[in-house]
């Protein structure tokens, strides 16, 4: 099976591990990911398995199980199909686009601003991972038309709850961060919840709507 | 911070020095919602200075970097420092690191400065109470948790105890050298060869295991970026995947970056190696301008030699 034969097996260290099931942005490898992190994170000697877009890091005990065993059992796992798991929780955010690059972007991309709002409102995106910052969440895939590089420099202060898209990817800022995406507009949403756990509003697989206010 | 009242006081922040906070183990199990897993960056250290005064490993201790603090007891406890040397002195006595020392109401913990390392544990016992998030004590400064508000200590700072000791404590009770880990100035750090080793030019493969790196300005708890011939890459970024501590990634501009305890949980630099358990405590010591070197270790040798400094450990348990 082509699935099973790209499977990638490699120490991080010696108590953790990465599986990587694939190279791309994709919504079926990102499923495959998760359903591959949620059973191994039932296991004994798994403390802790983290989906990526494409792939799972996974923090073992080495007292219970060695790297050959998990390695040998994880590319059994990687290679079956997986269950059809449920639709991502959906979100509706309500974005005021007024951002410090609205303009900027939108003549970089050959779009009036009310294009580019349109456009970044118009699709449901999928989180695919989260990362980088406490709550950021790895949001995509990008309509063709809204897709730049980074900023050449990047801000040393973003404000939370900045909306922002770089490559084929948008996200929300959590905290004050430096960060270099094009920041297009805002949200009250807060993608970081200190008080509660997990302290982030997303999870790898939910899904998101913007909406303009 | 506010007064907890006379009974419970044990420190009182006189001189916190550079950079002094509230650290434990840590808080693993949050890494899918973005939250690193924190805590020491000396793990051994820690462990062995919350175990010499007679408390669970991963009670709530001080991790100091660069210098140390003025701290004046306000009751009498069991203190022990441990990890780097900064010349500890007790009410203006040398003081023994390593090892538990009583300490009476009323006497001053100070230091002279650095002769080595870069960061020192300070447990007393019953451990330090704290803002605790997510099961961990520790501060992690980015979303100000942990701690005391999330944020290093300063000088008027009353710490207080979190409860009796675990184990009836005993002075003078020590972690002979041969025990602790090999610190060097210069250490040579047990690397596993990490997922995306191939990427490298066969050139810069040798010259990562072979060269002498130098721990550049940018070196804080979230990681160390290494100076050094920068290695050639294939692929400049990959799609994001987790990380753990003691990954080595290697951004486009090749100066590698050994991730520490606060570091980012998710990243698309390829990871050409991660350095071994036992050998983190030799990392957490360093300071910008110190050098090590990476030699190739397989995970199965890497974790023998963590349970044999595991075990070194564990005879303080007995």
């Amino acid at each position: 099976m082509p699935a099973q034969r790209s499977v990638r097996i490699a120490p991080l260290g010696d108590a953790a591990l990465l599986v990587e099931l694939g190279q791309r942005v994709d919504t079926a490898l990102n499923t495959r990911a998760l359903a591959l992190a949620a059973a191994l994170g039932k296991r004994r000697d798994v403390r802790e398995a983290v989906p990526g877009y494409a792939s799972v890091a996974v923090h073992y005990d080495p007292e219970q199980v060695t790297y050959r065993g998990l390695a040998g059992v994880i590319s059994k796992l990687a290679g079956a199909k997986p269950p059809p798991g449920p639709p991502g929780r959906l979100h509706r955010i309500p974005v005021t686009y007024d951002g410090p690059d609205l303009r900027a972007t939108a003549s970089q991309l050959g779009l009036s601003v009310d294009d580019v709002i349109r456009l970044h409102s118009g699709p449901t995106y999928r989180c695919f991972a989260i990362g980088f910052a406490p709550g950021w969440a790895y949001l995509g895939p990008l309509p063709e038309a809204l897709r730049l590089p980074r900023r050449r420099v990047p801000r040393t202060h973003v404000p939370p709850g900045s909306v922002a898209m770089a490559e084929l990817l948008t996200g929300i800022y959590p905290l004050p961060t430096p960060g270099g995406w094009h920041l297009i507009g805002r949200t009250a949403v807060r993608m970081f919840l200190p008080q509660s756990d997990p302290p982030s509003l997303l999870r790898t697989g939910d899904r998101v709507k913007f909406f303009a206010t | 911070m506010t007064d907890p009242g006379p009974v419970l006081r044990v420190l009182r922040v006189e001189d916190p020095g550079m950079f002094m906070t509230i650290q434990d183990l840590g808080r693993p199990g949050r890494r899918a919602a973005g939250v690193p897993p924190g805590g020491g960056l000396d793990r051994f250290a820690l462990s062995a200075a919350n175990l010499l005064v007679g408390n669970p490993e991963g009670a709530a201790c001080l991790e100091c970097a660069l210098s140390g603090p003025t701290l004046l007891a306000r009751r009498s406890c069991l203190v022990a420092i441990t990890g780097a040397d900064f010349a500890a002195t007790l009410n203006g006595r040398s003081m023994p690191s390593w090892t538990s020392v009583f300490v009476s109401e009323g006497d001053r913990l100070a230091f002279g400065g650095r002769r080595w390392g870069g960061r020192i544990y300070i447990a007393v016992s019953g451990g330090l109470a704290a803002d605790r998030w997510l099961g961990s004590a520790s501060t992690y400064v980015l979303v100000g948790k942990g701690g005391v508000h999330g944020r290093p200590l300063k000088a008027g700072d009353e710490l207080t105890v979190a409860g009796p000791a675990l184990h009836p404590g005993v002075a003078g009770r020590e972690l002979p050298e041969p025990l602790r880990p090999p610190y060097s100035t210069e250490p040579e750090l047990s690397a596993i060869e990490g997922p995306h080793v191939r990427l490298l030019l066969p050139a810069s493969r040798r010259a990562m295991f072979g060269q002498r790196w130098t721990v550049s300005r940018d070196a804080d708890r979230m990681g160390y970026r290494l100076e050094g011939t920068p290695l050639a890459i294939k692929a400049t970024e990959l799609v994001s995947f987790g990380l753990a501590m003691g990954c080595v990634q290697v951004p486009p501009s090749g100066e590698p970056i050994l991730l520490m305890a606060d570091h980012q949980t998710a990243g698309g630099y390829p990871v050409v190696a991660g350095v071994a358990r036992c050998d983190l405590p030799l990392a957490a010591q360093l300071l910008p301008g110190e050098h090590l070197r990476f030699r190739l270790e397989t995970v199965e040798a890497a974790q023998v030699e963590w349970r044999r400094l595991r075990a070194g450990l564990d005879t303080l348990k007995r």
